[in-house]
């Protein structure tokens, strides 16, 4: 009895995911929900669980291949779980990449075993090695194609170091054609290894599909060669001229799926709107005196009561008053989004993620704080499902974290507004011509020029501090 | 000193050569008094006289045949091929005369045959031609075509002093390109047969080449640098025997390959150079040796035709990026 385990569908909109990490090796028991593998989609990082119980018998995805939703990623053994039929063929599947680091291929195929297993992971590419009887693909026995066999096997010399260094290929991310492991990445993930950031598998959950970079001070070891490495071949043209000179002390790591990603959108943004920002002091006084009084109430609930369920109340009247704020551009069309979604920037070690509050406006202040607390605490445990990270109509965040006084956020495409919340601190102002001390915060509204002028922006603004200065929170 | 040209260098040493050793002399076609098709040997006669440049009838198979019974009495010829097109008329004296002499009679035949080669010129199909190739397969034989000044004076000499025959290409294209002028050494110097040059280090890829094919690579190797692509050029200098350790020296250090040639492609030196990087240093290559050169018809006399058959920098461009990301 075995059972195959697919790339889930995290979401509507998501065709493909990227294998980041395994939980388990080959061979490894695994408990039905146990968490399996970790998955990088172009929305959500997330663990996915074992559907199963039984013997992890075959990895068939390795880490930092990307396949399409419901290919075959791997295959548990025996067990109690469901059995579906396994006839039913995987759509638009790749063929799986035929060599398993298991003990089983050695079995199924008579190959001359290398002599002894002198690196730590046995692993060797089996050329067009037939996989398990189970799986329904490799019956069929079809010679291997020039993609498969460049992106499974590489090159000659690439074949010779990973021998060399015990290293498997097929976890290194290829930039090459077909996505080869090239000479270059071998090297770099070699050497990054070799630096003291060992990639292990079964190791804690980690971001980085690839070897992390060396943490200074890790290791004793002499600072390296100075030797720069040039980027992936593959990305050369777009990369641009070499921004360090032929000797420099650098270092070069390849950037996870989740920074490519954040790089791509922040550039593609700027590219999409017109962004301006306006700012406005906000005295949080008033509301800070609520927040004392309610506090206690909330935590009796288990609820810690942060400014930001204030902030987003007051962000529902604004958006209320001035609805173009919520809304986005289609072509020469302006698009009026009814339903106001509110997400809240949550900056994680590995980057940033943006997890949305739907229906932010049928909320109490209760529910919007539980909210923030369950979305920002589930984001960094990459426990966050794909759609609660997209449909957001407006966007906040929160450049004053460690103090910052304000900020220019960029807006999240397709949105055309986004608030960036400063640091909120007791400062001295000038009330009825007397200086006083208040808690003054600075918002940053970043909005898009193409259809929002700055007298609409300024206005959504004063909305803004009008009802937190009031303190007189509906709902 | 000033500057000189590739057909300068040659002339030099061609000229010291004959004041450093009363055995040798030129032999072919109006190279006396007219001082050849390309006046390499201007102004020999004079100071020579005609019994050491001889003026031949159009035979290229009575020049070299004769230069062979010359060079087995003692003298060391040199034998002019008007332009090296023409050489294909004494294949017979080469490949299984001179060739085989020290073989079958353990007699050396320290000739040497020179002539212009190589397009670029628009002299059509009987004046553009490479020989390399007809030569390649044939033991016994030395192949040399220098690219500089320096190269051309320094293995011409080295050609005459060799105990064997040596072909000696020059391309006409280089001739008198004022691009390339190198001051020269006042002394005597010879760059050994068999020794190729790295004209620019590379880690990146590795571009094989020789004659005015360096040229081309080292435009591109300018545009890729551009691009963050450092290319190695090898100039390979002698063709026969070609220098195995410098090549695979350098395709052990980059892994990627492009050999460059101006002669056609089938059954051209690019083939051979691949299979002994194929064979010696199959398990550092990181992706397919790449030929680029001429293509499988005569050199067109049409200039547009001739460009298109001829390897350009863009050819070397397109092949080194599909390297790159191969």
């Amino acid at each position: 009895m075995s059972e195959e385990v697919k790339m889930p569908q995290m979401g509507e909109s998501i065709a493909e995911g990227t294998i980041v990490k395994w939980l388990k090796k080959v061979g490894d028991a695994v408990k039905r929900d146990e968490p399996l593998f970790e998955i990088s989609t172009d929305k959500v990082d997330a663990e996915i669980p074992s559907p199963t119980a039984g013997v992890l018998s075959e990895i068939k995805v390795q880490e930092g291949e990307t396949v399409a939703v419901n290919t075959v990623v791997a295959v548990i053994n025996g067990g109690g779980g469901v059995t579906k039929p396994a006839a039913e063929p995987a759509k638009e599947a790749p063929p799986a990449p035929k060599q398993e680091p298991s003990q089983q291929v050695t079995q199924a195929q008579p190959e001359p075993a290398p002599p002894a297993p002198k690196a730590p992971e046995p692993a060797r590419p089996a050329p067009a090695a037939p996989a398990p009887p189970e799986s329904v693909e490799a019956a069929a026995g079809e010679p291997a194609s020039a993609e498969e066999l460049r992106r499974t096997r590489s090159s000659p010399v690439v074949r010779k170091i990973a021998e060399e260094h015990g290293v498997d290929i097929t976890q290194i991310a290829g930039t090459g054609i077909s996505g080869r492991v090239t000479k270059q990445d071998i090297l770099s993930f070699v050497e990054n290894r070799g630096a003291g950031a060992k990639v292990e598998p079964a190791a804690a959950p980690s971001v980085a599909p690839i070897a992390p970079p060396a943490s200074p001070g890790a290791t004793p070891a002499p600072p390296r060669a100075p030797q720069p490495q040039r980027a992936p071949a593959a990305t050369q043209a777009e990369a641009g001229p070499q921004p360090f000179a032929e000797g420099d002390r650098v270092e070069i790591e390849p950037m996870s799926i989740m920074r490519r990603r954040i790089a791509e959108r922040m550039v593609e943004s700027r590219h999409v709107s017109a962004h301006v920002t306006s700012f406005m002091e906000v005295d949080f006084s008033k509301t800070a005196k609520l927040r004392e009084g309610l506090k206690g109430e909330f935590e009796r609930d288990g609820v810690k009561l942060t400014f930001m369920p204030f902030i987003i109340k007051a962000v529902i009247e604004a958006i209320k008053k001035w609805p173009i704020i919520n809304s986005s551009v289609w072509g020469d069309q302006i698009v009026y989004k009814k339903d106001i979604n509110i997400g809240v920037a949550v900056a994680l070690d590995w980057g940033l993620i943006v997890p949305v509050i739907r229906g932010a406006d049928e909320k109490s202040l209760l529910g919007l704080a539980r909210a923030v607390n369950d979305l920002g605490e589930r984001a960094r445990r990459k426990q966050l499902k794909p759609d609660e990270v997209q449909g957001g109509t407006f966007t906040i965040t929160n450049p004053g974290s460690f103090g910052g006084w304000a900020g220019t956020p960029i807006i999240n495409q397709p949105q055309v507004a986004i608030l960036g919340v400063g640091v909120i601190k007791k400062r001295p102002v000038v009330v009825d011509d007397a200086i006083a001390i208040r808690q003054i915060g600075v918002f940053g509204l970043s909005f898009d020029h193409r259809i929002i002028d700055g007298a609409i922006a300024d206005q959504f603004l004063a909305t803004l501090r009008d009802v937190i200065e009031a303190a007189e929170y509906t709902g | 000193m000033a500057a000189i040209t590739l057909l300068e260098a040659i002339r030099q040493g061609l000229w010291e050569e004959m004041e450093r050793d009363e055995r040798v002399f030129l032999l072919g076609e109006d190279i006396g008094v007219y001082g050849g098709a390309f006046k390499v040997t201007e102004g020999f006669v004079g100071r020579f006289g005609e019994e050491r440049v001889i003026d031949t009838p159009i035979s290229e198979s009575a020049i070299v045949g004769a230069a062979c019974g010359a060079a087995m009495m003692g003298m060391r010829p040199v034998a002019e091929m008007q332009f090296i097109d023409f050489i294909s008329c004494c294949f017979d004296i080469l490949r299984n005369y001179a060739a085989t002499s020290r073989y079958r009679q353990g007699i050396g035949i320290p000739m040497v045959v020179r002539g212009p080669c190589g397009g670029g010129v628009h002299g059509g199909p009987f004046h553009s031609q490479n020989v390399e190739s007809l030569f390649l397969n044939t033991p016994g034989l030395k192949m040399v075509e220098p690219s500089t000044p320096y190269d051309a004076k320094g293995l011409i000499k080295a050609a005459i002093r060799d105990e064997d025959p040596v072909l000696f290409f020059e391309h006409k294209f280089l001739y008198r390109n004022p691009k390339i002028k190198q001051e020269l050494p006042s002394d005597d110097y010879i760059v050994p047969i068999g020794k190729a040059a790295t004209l620019r280090e590379g880690r990146d890829l590795s571009i094989i080449t020789y004659g005015a094919m360096v040229y081309t690579a080292l435009d591109a190797a300018d545009k890729l640098k551009e691009e963050g692509l450092e290319a190695e050029i090898i100039d390979l200098r002698t063709l026969l025997p070609f220098d195995r350790e410098a090549i695979l020296e350098s395709v052990k250090k980059t892994s990627k390959v492009i050999i460059l040639h101006e002669a056609t492609r089938t059954g051209g030196m690019a083939g051979e150079l691949t299979a002994v990087i194929n064979e010696e240093a199959f398990e550092y290559l990181d992706g397919p040796v790449m030929r680029v050169t001429s293509i499988d018809t005569p050199v067109p006399y049409a200039p547009p035709l001739e460009e298109f058959f001829l390897p350009q920098v863009d050819d070397v461009l397109k092949a080194a990026r599909a390297l790159a990301a191969y």
